[in-house]
């Protein structure tokens, strides 16, 4: 295959790689500029993968399963919230808690209701699945390498999840920045004492951050079991949830360095996967295991100061007492 | 209710995780009644998978030993204030550690292999946690994230010696070759059967009394040194820590070398004890098990190996469940040690309030809350 269109598809698969993490990256970075720390991702989108598989395998309609994915990481994530802001417990060990737990809870309950071994039935057709959309002359535009292969794979061919979550990052930005609600999600981060004193509930701003993370985090996890995958399987996320607050350190706690960082990192597993066993001009072959790795040494060198620095939002973990 | 309140020390100890762990399994209870099994025959059938014979003993306290490393690796980091959740890494690093010990001195006595086994156990895990140590005492990166980083870092490192240096020629599972038969950890039925006592054949071994030995070590570090004291000093008020003369930051350092070296003492029960090879994945989650037990334990050397004993029954038992009710598989198990650090970490505070009014109710109200 010629070098421009190997580009092409790799950064096509870029993008097919990047979504979940960048839906479970915008949803960290709700919680974690509320205060909240994000280590409960990873739990809330397998939750929602298999909620979302289950229920779009019984009924036949995916929708229902985005509704029961989104339904089972909100819940989550009001269980993260009660156990983290109401009972000011440890925000890390509530986030291990839900990730371990729903790493049992969804092959068990697989296994009980569909008896496959832990999995759900395979999807299949349109309507229990997110296919790929084609835009109008896609096909017809392969014809012309440039730029109608560009068009064909890289604005063409997704699934609506894909494009919901490209239009997230502005939005994101856009709530974040420019709403009275973000300003005050922002202010609760950094210093909930003033945001108490003005009158507004810290616990209320705070709830309403993670139900958010929870939301997208649904979307997150739906995308995996019926849009990236025809079904559920166990530990279907694969430390995505790990990544994605990788990502969202890597992008220090913003929208759009974050989405930079969710691509930089999909890239890196697309490539991954385009060099196993590929020897390269003076380099010979690169293990994969290292191109996997990258992200996470890229995030701990981020944060040892050695590549720019990276400044939590001031309140992270730490739970607000009122009365103090 | 401003402070977490307080509750004498028996009900701290002993009555507090009783009732999680009572709310943990009551919750598991009901999932196993969603599934459509009964909790009551699911609880029994496991007590008697985990207690019900010498075999069964054996492979619970084989389990368990992994957990009382783990747990107190977890623990000794949480007395310095650390939240450790690189156990899980820094026990596969050592056991890597202790594998190639096993592979290169083959042709020793056992009694010379066992302390290099030890000692390469603990420096390969307590080098795999001094990195994250050292950047969060000199460049202030937090401890928890760079963990997890680093469990995936050790996976894809591990992942790599196995299926490129590692494996054994002309085979296709990334596996070691085996280790040399003296290099094995004895099991415990020989070493009782050399006293005459007879115990049936379990992978239950010398592993066994070490993780024991490290308990009192640790107990003996931590609560009856001067190094202990300053590292609980700088755990629980690092500004206190600093007008006494101690060094947080060194003691930063010091806490995650010594919770690396005791995680990575779990190949010396996994591998030298069990496997016989260095294998893929071999910690299998003992490390995320090890927080549930020292949350559990309260972080101490005593409750860490009882909790550990019950992690290593809800192993047992719960292979011996789904073996039985086909309905439940050990991914049970794994919902239960998740509802365990759900309700004896996240939400201590839950059962505690109540906890603490009822018990000053019975004393007259004397202790206000």
């Amino acid at each position: 295959m010629e070098t421009y269109t190997l580009i092409v598809l790799l950064l096509a698969a870029t993008i097919r790689v990047a979504t979940p993490l960048l839906l479970a990256a915008l949803a960290g970075l709700f919680s974690e500029r509320s205060g909240v720390i994000a280590i409960g991702l990873e739990g809330m989108m397998l939750g929602a993968a298999f909620a979302a598989a289950a229920v779009a395998a019984a009924s036949g309609s995916v929708w229902l399963g985005l509704g029961a994915g989104i339904a089972t990481a909100v819940a989550l994530a009001l269980l993260l919230a009660f156990a983290g802001v109401t009972h000011r417990g440890n925000q890390v060990v509530a986030g291990m808690a839900v990730n371990i737990m729903v790493a049992g809870l969804g092959p068990a309950l697989a296994l009980a209701w569909f008896n496959l071994g832990g999995q759900t039935p395979q999807l299949e057709g349109p309507g229990q699945r997110f296919l790929a959309l084609t835009w109008p002359w896609a096909d017809a535009a392969r014809a012309a390498p440039f730029p109608g292969l560009i068009y064909a794979e890289l604005l063409s061919g997704h699934n609506l999840v894909v494009y919901f979550a490209a239009a997230l990052v502005p939005l994101s930005a856009w709530v974040l920045y420019r709403t009275r609600f973000g300003l005050r999600l922002r202010a609760v981060g950094e210093n909930p004492q003033a945001v108490d004193t003005a009158g507004i509930s810290v616990t209320r701003l705070r709830y309403q951050a993670v139900a958010i993370s929870g939301v997208l985090c649904g979307v997150a996890g739906t995308y995996l079991s019926t849009a990236a995958s025809s079904g559920f399987v166990r530990d279907m996320t694969a430390g995505k949830g790990y990544l994605a607050l990788a990502a969202l350190i890597f992008g220090k706690w913003r929208p759009y360095p974050t989405l930079g960082a969710c691509l930089l990192f999909a890239f890196t597993d697309a490539l991954a996967t385009r060099l196993q066993g590929v020897a390269l001009p003076l380099v010979g072959v690169i293990p994969v295991q290292f191109i996997l790795a990258l992200p996470y040494v890229l995030t701990v060198l981020l944060l040892a100061g050695f590549v720019g620095t990276a400044v939590a939002p001031k309140a992270i973990g730490v739970p607000y007492a009122k009365e103090k | 209710m401003s402070a977490p309140a307080k509750l004498p020390r028996w009900a701290e100890l002993g009555l507090l995780p009783a009732v999680n762990l009572v709310a943990a399994l009551l919750l598991s209870g009901v999932i196993i009644r969603l599934i459509g099994e009964s909790p009551w025959a699911a609880l029994k059938l496991m007590a008697d998978g985990a207690f019900g014979s010498q075999e069964a003993v054996g492979y619970t306290l084989y389990y368990a030993t992994n957990f009382i490393f783990t747990g107190l690796a977890v623990a000794v980091a949480y007395h310095a204030g650390l939240f450790n959740i690189g156990a899980e890494g820094q026990a596969y690093i050592g056991g890597l550690g202790t594998g190639l010990v096993c592979l290169w001195l083959g042709a020793w006595p056992f009694w010379l292999v066992l302390p290099v086994a030890i000692l390469a156990g603990a420096v390969f895990g307590a080098g795999w946690a001094f990195i994250p140590g050292w950047l969060q005492a000199r460049r202030g990166s937090h401890i928890v994230i760079t963990t997890i980083m680093f469990n995936f870092i050790a996976s894809a490192v591990m992942t790599w010696l196995l299926v490129n240096v590692l494996i054994k020629p002309g085979q296709q599972s990334p596996e070691s070759r085996e280790f040399a038969a003296a290099t094995f950890m004895p099991g415990l039925h020989t070493l009782l059967g050399k006293v005459g006592l007879s115990f049936t054949a379990t992978p239950l071994n010398l592993a066994f009394l070490l993780a024991l030995a490290a308990s009192f070590l640790v107990w003996l570090l931590v609560w009856r040194t001067r190094w202990g004291y300053a590292l609980r000093v700088a755990g629980q008020n690092p500004a206190a820590a600093v007008y006494a003369g101690i060094l947080p930051p060194r003691v930063t350092i010091a806490a995650m070398l010594l919770s690396g070296a005791l995680a990575g003492s779990l190949g010396l029960n996994e591998l030298m004890g069990a496997q016989h090879r260095i294998l893929l994945d071999f910690p299998g989650g003992a490390g995320f098990v090890g927080i549930a037990v020292a949350l559990m334990g309260r972080n101490h050397p005593v409750g860490i190996f009882f909790a550990a004993v019950l992690f290593g029954a809800l192993m047992q038992g719960g292979s011996q469940l789904s073996f039985d009710m086909p309905r439940v598989n050990r991914d049970m198990v794994v919902v239960i040690q998740g509802l365990v650090i759900l309700f004896c970490g996240a939400l201590e505070n839950v059962f505690r309030v109540p906890l603490a009014a009822l018990l000053a109710r019975f004393r007259g109200g004397k202790e206000e809350a």
